[in-house]
């Protein structure tokens, strides 16, 4: 079962939802941090790594003893990552999708491919949780391949915990799409029930099962509650503001660490959810 | 002419809460929001739209059956596999590359321009805005924020204002990226939280990768007095500018759910005055003409 953890607007209580409810469940669970851009979960969990590897994505090479400056290479891309002008053919690597368009158009066989590096992919442990997360290069702007491969480390006879990027464009996409539920975590305020509408929306397009829960539920007003009402998601946790679960969290501590007694509630999330997904007609 | 990103790293910090307690202070500006997808600097200022636009980021392929004869050229060139076995193009996956466009040899495939979003010129009480709407699930974030803030600078250029205010994204890549490009500064709104510092480290670089001067204010500081006194003494070894502390304080999402910005709300608070002072030094720093 893969469970990804989304929300729209940052700052909500995606990494606190997924870190706490990885640690609760204990046994056969791995949490692939994909928010590549600012990978958190690892400043709570305190994994030790293990392995890790650069990601690359496809880049062309020329050679310029072939080349004969045809110019069907710029006219194939579609995202400004090659240029001819007068004698030199002039490629952008960081503008490039790595379609390989290139390549294929090139009636010299002069272009070749190379990786340009995107950002690197860590890997280890805690104790029994597996921990994988990606770390997007600062100046590089491609989050989504990045988080295919952090995503292709996903063990299918594990429980899979995701904790998605912020917002409601490719890379969330990326991150929820194909997986088995999607927790929305949002705030009660009108800030976090706009940024709630628009994420559901991208769930409702991917057709995933979902369930809401409501951090710092005591801040704000009662329209995310209504609205969950009104669309029929069921609200699965609520999570009441206290200052020493936000000073704990400011540490790298977890809500499970200094108020044990949330183990219980995390889990009865993890069998909610898992019976929402057991059960897809009753819910979707 | 002057820009200020606001930027964080880390999401939920405060950037618009801030972004629309400065629309107080600032006399002529023009507000710009470049978070497009996720919006939501409009329900704090409450623009009236003037000019409404489409934005069309990109390209999908779209194969028509009745050319296809399904020779499966077009799901060997695609890498993003976005063409399934039926040849129906998953418009998720399909990147716009036009490949199998171009290649397709019963010219089967069309690669029509997409409508991924709308931008917006508006009026607003405090000044002229201009913000866009990213389609949900859509690609092109960066180039909808290029356009956003272009459009601003050039709506600032024939009011003759000397100032944009730019309500940045999340996050270190694409449309964070295009927001700071060629701006004249960009602030770091942050939290004294591990995460907070953990991604204002990386944003901070970002900045200085792309040669942007730099300012930061630690807001919720009390939450960690340690953690903002570690925060700012890294500002100010990577020569960014420390502007103040900000405090929690829940006027900020009472504000919010009246749709105020927090002068409006309670303009004699202690945190009022805190903003004030953090908003005189950005205007001092920059040396904006009002």
């Amino acid at each position: 079962m893969i469970i990804s953890i989304a929300s729209g607007k940052g700052g909500t209580g995606k990494t606190t939802i997924a870190t706490n409810l990885a640690l609760s469940i204990e046994s056969d669970v791995q949490i692939l941090d994909c928010d590549v851009e600012g990978p958190n979960a690892h400043l709570f969990l305190n994994p030790i790594i293990r392995e890790s590897e650069t990601a690359k994505s496809p880049v062309p090479e020329i050679d310029e003893e072939k080349c004969t400056l045809c110019g069907k290479c710029a006219e194939i891309c579609r995202f400004k990552a090659i240029i001819v002008i007068g004698e030199v053919v002039l490629p952008f690597p960081n503008m490039c999708h790595g379609c390989g368009g290139c390549m294929k158009v090139c009636p010299e066989k002069a272009i070749t491919e190379t990786g340009r590096e995107l950002g690197i992919v860590e890997r280890g442990n805690i104790n029994g949780l597996d921990f994988v997360h990606g770390r997007l290069k600062v100046g590089e702007a491609m989050s989504p391949p990045l988080i295919r491969k952090v995503r292709s480390f996903t063990s299918a006879d594990k429980i899979t915990i995701i904790d998605a990027p912020p917002g409601t464009s490719c890379p969330v996409i990326t991150a929820m799409k194909g997986t088995d539920f999607v927790l929305l975590v949002t705030e009660p305020t009108p800030f976090g029930l706009h940024d709630l509408t628009l994420a559901v929306e991208a769930v409702k397009i991917l057709g995933i099962p979902h369930g809401l829960v409501i951090n710092r539920a005591d801040m704000g007003d009662g329209r995310v509650r209504e609205y969950a009402e009104q669309e029929n998601i069921p609200i699965l946790m609520e999570i009441p503001f206290y200052r020493t679960i936000a000073e704990a969290y400011s540490k790298g501590r977890l809500i499970v660490e200094i108020m044990p007694e949330w183990k219980a509630k995390f889990l009865e999330l993890h069998d909610h959810i898992k019976q929402m997904v057991d059960n897809p007609g009753r819910f979707l | 002419m002057k820009e200020l990103v606001i930027i964080s790293g880390k999401g939920g910090t405060g950037k618009t809460s801030l972004v629309a307690a400065f629309a107080s202070l600032a006399k002529s500006k023009i507000l710009c929001d470049a978070d497009v997808d996720a919006a939501d600097l409009h329900l704090l200022v409450e623009p009236r739209i003037g000019e409404r636009h489409d934005f069309h980021g990109g390209n999908t392929a779209m194969i028509e059956p009745e050319l296809c004869t399904k020779c499966g050229l077009c799901r060997d060139l695609c890498r993003r596999n976005a063409i399934g076995g039926n040849f129906i193009v998953d418009g998720l996956e399909c990147e716009g590359c036009g490949v199998c466009w171009y290649f397709c040899p019963e010219k089967a495939i069309q690669f029509p321009l997409d409508t991924c979003g709308e931008w917006y010129v508006s009026d607003t009480r405090f000044g002229p805005m201009v913000h866009a709407r990213l389609g949900i699930a859509e690609e092109n974030s960066g180039k909808l924020v290029t356009l956003v803030r272009q459009e601003a600078k050039k709506l600032a250029e024939e009011k003759a204002l000397p100032l944009i205010i730019t309500d940045g994204p999340p996050g270190v890549g694409c449309p964070v990226i295009a927001s700071i490009g060629g701006a004249s500064a960009v602030l770091i709104v942050t939290e004294p939280t591990v995460s907070g510092r953990h991604d204002m480290e990386r944003v901070a670089q970002l900045a200085t990768h792309f040669n942007i001067p730099a300012m930061m204010c630690v807001n919720k500081f009390d939450l960690n007095p340690e953690q903002t006194n570690g925060i700012e003494e890294f500002a100010r070894g990577k020569n960014i500018h420390v502007l103040g502390r900000i405090p929690f304080d829940p006027v900020f999402t009472k504000s919010m759910v009246q749709g105020q910005t927090i002068f409006e709300y309670d303009g004699d608070s202690q945190t009022c005055q805190t903003v004030t002072a953090v908003w005189e030094h950005v205007y001092n720093r920059m040396e904006i003409q009002q």
